[in-house]
């Protein structure tokens, strides 16, 4: 499989990456214009630098404060699905439940559902139903949190089913025979082993809330607003704040940017989605 | 006995989860959809209308034309990810200087949320100040106007759910290329088969589980899709790009017609897990049983 000249491959893959990296640099080009030049004819090379816009969006307070609850938004997502996807998949491939399957492919459904026209009784249901006393989920962030699993909590136990089935079953047997307890072996046997796997479906659900809009621009007013439904507050009646909107967006992609270029190495190794490896 | 317990136990948080922010919505779209509901209006009452939304939905020659794009959408996009993520799954198996670094390149589309990708994608194509439409008009006197040409439009909304979410394509089927056993390419190779009968016979069915879960994957997403499209092309010009997605949003949104959106939700709903389901049961199912 190792043949051909790879000095050849390397000119192909500098050609596609061209392809893949010009609307991020074209977002770039945006970011560090001023609004008057956006409407003038667009030139592909850069001649002077603008960085009114970034400093604009560091400066704003408020846009800190959306940053803030998106980090944690997405990482107590990120986290929540994780776990609960793990245990669900350890509970899945290792006990003899009846309508096991079932429950597996019903996990998924959750996240085929058109997003419009769920987002009033979600609305309604955290205003009025899912409180306690005078606290309600909505606006909140442990309210995003549990509305994001939907989507991520079936997407997670989809990702890891392969990685914890693939984990051989006599592993825990002789865990339990040197006398270990349920809990030690899923935390400290399987749980392990799982690492790829866990890694990669947390970074996944993570850049999946991170990014999530709809849901964000209704559920949330200002306290749990992310930087996602920010972008949309420059979208005005006097026109659209494009170099803002931007900056913003060059903004939301960094974190992700940090994230996956640090497990890029691993992110191959778990990704399967309820299909068994060859 | 005991052991059963702890399997409920340890899906109980999950299941509880998912019925309160996944069922119970369900059940309450459900109820909405018997009923005329515009909770904006003067008069915000439900008012029970049988199935009457049903009946509109099934008549009706907007949702049906929007389910022909939906499905035509679907289906260009969904291959062409195939193929281009394949061809690049393929090209990461080989060795070359900046592996990493160009796999990294590749897969940055991937972390970009729709709403943005949305925006890039229109900025680059609205006539007069896109890149795209001048550099077309300057180097081919090509005229790209997206506001006034459904195909160019069409077109446009594949190529961007194309160049959004084929990373996610290529990184599935190099994990499949990468477990796969090397001993029947070299049993092939020594008995003189060629490229396109190694991958007929030997690749494809032993990455066929991943590529089945991969279209399953991005068929659902794919069907569901609203911010990307709605930000590019607003489900225009006419009803070119107006997706079910799209369609329900518009439904729901401008013009507040609760009872009529949820019926068609279910109805989405109900023909996307039947047609994940059967791929489900017919392809992947099998295998998963035989394994466990």
């Amino acid at each position: 499989m190792k043949k051909g000249n790879p000095w050849l491959y390397m000119l192909f893959w500098v050609f596609g990456s061209f392809l893949t990296l010009f609307p991020i640099y074209w977002l770039f080009v945006i970011s560090v214009k001023p609004a008057v030049e956006l409407f003038s004819t667009p030139e592909i090379l850069l001649k002077d630098v603008y960085w009114q816009n970034y400093i604009d969006v560091l400066n704003d307070r408020t846009l800190r404060g959306y940053m803030v609850n998106s980090l944690i938004i997405s990482t107590g997502n990120a986290v929540l699905c994780t776990t609960l996807g793990f245990f669900a998949c350890y509970a899945l491939s290792r006990f003899n439940m009846s309508g096991k399957e079932s429950i597996f492919f019903w996990t998924i459904t959750n996240r085929m559902a058109p997003p419009a026209v769920f987002l009033l009784p979600l609305f309604l249901l955290m205003t009025q139903v899912y409180r306690i006393g005078d606290f309600s989920l909505l606006d909140t962030r442990i309210g995003m949190i549990l509305v994001y699993c939907t989507f991520n909590l079936p997407f997670a136990i989809w990702t890891l089913r392969p990685t914890v089935d693939g984990i051989p079953k006599e592993l825990d047997e002789a865990a339990y025979v040197d006398g270990a307890s349920p809990w030690k072996v899923i935390t400290e046997v399987v749980f392990p082993l799982c690492r790829p796997g866990l890694a990669v479906t947390l970074i996944l659900t993570w850049v999946f809330a991170w990014n999530e809009y709809l849901l964000a621009a209704t559920l949330t007013n200002f306290n749990a607003r992310t930087l996602t439904t920010g972008l949309s507050e420059y979208v005005t009646t006097t026109g659209t704040e494009w170099g803002i909107m931007a900056a913003i967006s060059m903004f939301t992609l960094i974190p992700a940017l940090i994230i996956f270029s640090l497990v890029q190495k691993h992110i191959v190794t778990g990704l399967t989605f309820g299909a068994v490896k060859g | 006995m005991q052991s059963r317990m702890l399997g409920w136990l340890l899906l109980l948080p999950t299941l509880l989860i998912l019925f309160l922010f996944g069922v119970v919505p369900f059940i309450y779209v459900l109820y909405v959809s018997f009923h005329d509901w515009n909770p904006f209006a003067a008069n915000p009452e439900m008012v029970w209308s049988g199935a009457n939304n049903f009946r509109r939905v099934v008549f009706d020659a907007g949702f049906l034309a929007s389910l022909g794009v939906t499905v035509a959408f679907v289906f260009f996009a969904v291959l062409s990810e195939l193929v281009i993520g394949y061809a690049l799954a393929q090209a990461f198996m080989k060795d070359f200087p900046g592996k990493a670094f160009f796999r990294t390149i590749h897969t940055l589309p991937l972390i970009m949320a729709p709403i943005i990708v949305g925006s890039i994608w229109k900025l680059m194509t609205t006539p007069s100040i896109g890149i795209i439409p001048n550099l077309l008009d300057s180097w081919f006197g090509y005229d790209l106007n997206i506001g006034q040409s459904a195909a160019a439009a069409f077109i446009l909304t594949v190529v961007m759910d194309v160049w959004h979410w084929t990373p996610l394509v290529t990184l599935t089927l190099i994990a499949a290329l990468v477990s796969l056993p090397p001993d029947p390419f070299e049993q092939a190779q020594i008995d003189g088969a060629n490229k396109r009968q190694i991958f007929w016979h030997i690749t494809l069915p032993m990455i066929a589980p991943a590529v089945v879960a991969t279209i399953f994957i991005r068929l659902m997403d794919a069907l569901r899709t609203v911010d990307e499209v709605l930000m590019l092309t607003g489900g225009g010009p006419g009803s070119a790009t107006r997706y079910v997605g799209v369609h329900i949003f518009k439904e729901v949104f401008p013009r507040t017609n609760y009872g009529y959106g949820s019926a068609v939700s279910v109805i989405v709903l109900y023909l996307t897990i039947v047609a994940c389901w059967l791929l489900y049961v017919s392809m992947l199912a099998p295998r998963n049983a035989k394994k466990g």
